[in-house]
């Protein structure tokens, strides 16, 4: 079954067309990669998928069913979790507590304005458990702000992650990461199930063609080249566009 | 130790009629009750989901005038509280639909038009609010057949209400919903993201914060037993940002601090500092520079600065090695 399905995308600021009837379908449980040059559109278009911007003309759909018109935080309910390039979490809350952020999301305790958060024991536990999952349950209690970056990096990846999502779309997990804390993160995304589908936009090709079942390429907000990574990586139009040769 | 803290707080607070020296401090006390069930309200707002409203004073108007115009029609005390806070959770509403398509600037200068069009309405619409000559009340309620006619009948009365007031906003900052109020101020694109309906929770934090100030509007009505326009005026909401801010907005102490410092200097100090507006901003400016957080939060990290140097005195070599 498709779960991203996305069908004669348009968005323009202006002048400026940054997606240009863009057909993107990705199959359940794919990691699909999408990898273009600077300004090719590709955060333009998780914004458009996420919904926080609003597409000129085209639709998007989610496992059949059109969201176009759905505001972002519905699609987070329907299993939409995404990443950011640049890392926006809650840097003077502690681990925990965004963790908690992110289980509180979909749960309806979310409105509850007499309950004690503290108290919520189960809650609590899981996120502890994400926590240890990504192997920084020792900081649980440590602020955000005092953790190095590829910590965050991976809090981020486990605050989604923890939003129990059917499509995560992931925007440049491997920036500005260490050798080291890149093995981390793509251990992390390696032990994900299949029944998360994962789209990611990423430049390190080193570490992102590993993950890639399919590639997109991605140029002046249109999807170019398309299909397994061996023909992609060998596609002439990539090397002239993404390469520059 | 925090327990401890509380409750020799609430026994000082229960004893002022015995150690104020008289009924005009009591009366002070009042006053600062009253103005920090205000800062507090605001500071759901501008401290927890990180708003800034310079329009507040129109709200606490709205109930303090529902209050004297529904006394005056004829209705009892009881009729003429609930219509009021009513009346003006109902106006949070509309400022709430209005100011919430924007924030920032944005959100602060729609803020200021509505509470000065509701300061233009009590000077001008004279039939309802008799202009500049302000309403008077006939008298105070007397709930369970308790007089609060007395400095120290009302004052306990107010305490009452702070208590319950501070009580709730206590039991809401910990709560789910305080946590997520507090995540749509530091994150709200994030918040949005994790299916966090940004708009509603902030919504709901201005009905909350209109009707803690309401609350404060009809004790001030009827502390006074009288009611103005000047209680609607840029300056009142002016005056309410600088005790949340003074005091340490996001915190519950904060703005209580923040009031008492306020409601002291111009109740107590004008009486022995001529020009008490100025010391008033000195403090304001020294308060800026050196504990920027504001009062309560600043105390604490001095407090820990304190203990820390301390420590280290006495055992520096344990200091060195922790860093």
């Amino acid at each position: 079954m498709t779960a991203l399905a996305i069908r004669r995308l348009d968005k323009s600021f202006g002048g400026l067309r940054v997606a240009r009837g863009i057909d993107l379908a990705v199959e359940t449980g794919e990691r699909r990669l999408i990898i273009g040059p600077n300004g090719a559109g590709k955060t333009t278009l998780f914004n458009l998928i996420a919904g926080e911007l609003k597409p000129d003309g085209g639709t998007v759909a989610l496992f059949g069913a059109d969201i176009t018109a759905l505001p972002a935080r519905r699609r987070a309910h329907l299993g939409l979790a995404r990443t950011y390039q640049i890392i926006t979490l809650f840097p003077k809350d502690t681990l925990l507590h965004n963790l908690l952020l992110s289980l509180l999301g979909r749960a309806p305790l979310r409105w509850n304005p007499v309950a004690r958060l503290a108290a919520q024991a189960a809650l609590q536990q899981e996120a502890r458990q994400r926590l240890m999952d990504i192997g920084l349950a020792h900081l649980a209690d440590r602020p955000l702000s005092q953790t190095s970056y590829g910590e965050r990096r991976r809090v981020e990846i486990a605050m989604a992650l923890a939003q129990k999502p059917r499509v995560l779309l992931l925007d440049e997990p491997f920036a500005g990461l260490s050798l080291d804390e890149r093995r981390d993160v793509q251990a992390l995304l390696a032990a994900v199930p299949r029944d998360v589908t994962m789209v990611m936009i990423e430049h390190d090709m080193d570490v992102a063609l590993d993950f890639a079942d399919r590639i997109s390429v991605m140029h002046l907000g249109e999807v170019v080249v398309e299909g397994a990574r061996a023909a992609v990586v060998a596609d002439p139009r990539t090397r002239e566009i993404y390469l520059g040769e | 130790m925090r327990r401890i803290a509380l409750a020799l707080a609430l026994a000082v607070l229960l004893a002022v009629p015995l150690w104020a020296g008289g009924s005009f401090y009591v009366n002070i006390v009042s006053q600062i009750l009253i103005a920090a069930i205000f800062a507090l309200g605001l500071d759901v707002l501008v401290g927890y989901a990180g708003l800034i409203s310079l329009g507040h004073a129109g709200l606490f108007g709205v109930a303090a005038y529902g209050v004297a115009v529904m006394l005056g029609a004829g209705f009892g005390h009881l009729a003429a509280i609930a219509a009021a806070l009513a009346l003006c959770v109902a106006t949070t509403a509309l400022f709430a639909v209005l100011a919430l398509r924007t924030t920032g600037i944005g959100f602060i200068m729609i803020t200021l038009a509505l509470g000065q069009l509701l300061w233009g309405l009590a000077y001008r619409w004279i039939d309802l609010t008799q202009g500049d000559n302000g309403i008077s009340a006939a008298s105070r309620p007397a709930p369970l057949g308790l007089s609060l006619a007395s400095a120290d009948g009302f004052y306990y009365a107010t305490l009452a209400v702070f208590l319950a007031v501070l009580l709730a906003l206590a039991v809401l900052a910990a709560s789910p919903f305080g946590a997520s109020l507090k995540g749509t101020r530091d994150q709200p694109r994030r918040m949005t993201a994790l299916g966090f309906d940004v708009w509603t929770i902030r919504f709901l934090a201005f009905l909350l914060s209109g009707l803690c100030s309401g609350i404060a509007g009809v004790l001030f009505f009827y502390y006074n037993e009288f009611i103005s326009p000047q209680a609607l005026a840029l300056s009142a909401s002016a005056e309410a940002l600088l005790m949340v801010i003074a005091g340490g907005s996001g915190t519950l102490l904060g703005p209580i601090a923040g009031a008492a410092l306020v409601v002291a200097m111009k109740s107590v100090a004008s009486a022995y500092i001529a020009r008490w507006n100025f010391t008033l901003g000195a403090i304001f400016v020294l308060i800026v520079l050196f504990m920027p957080e504001g009062l309560v939060p600043g105390s604490r990290r001095l407090a820990r600065w304190v203990w820390a140097a301390r420590k280290g005195r006495r055992n520096p070599a344990a200091a060195e090695s922790g860093g």
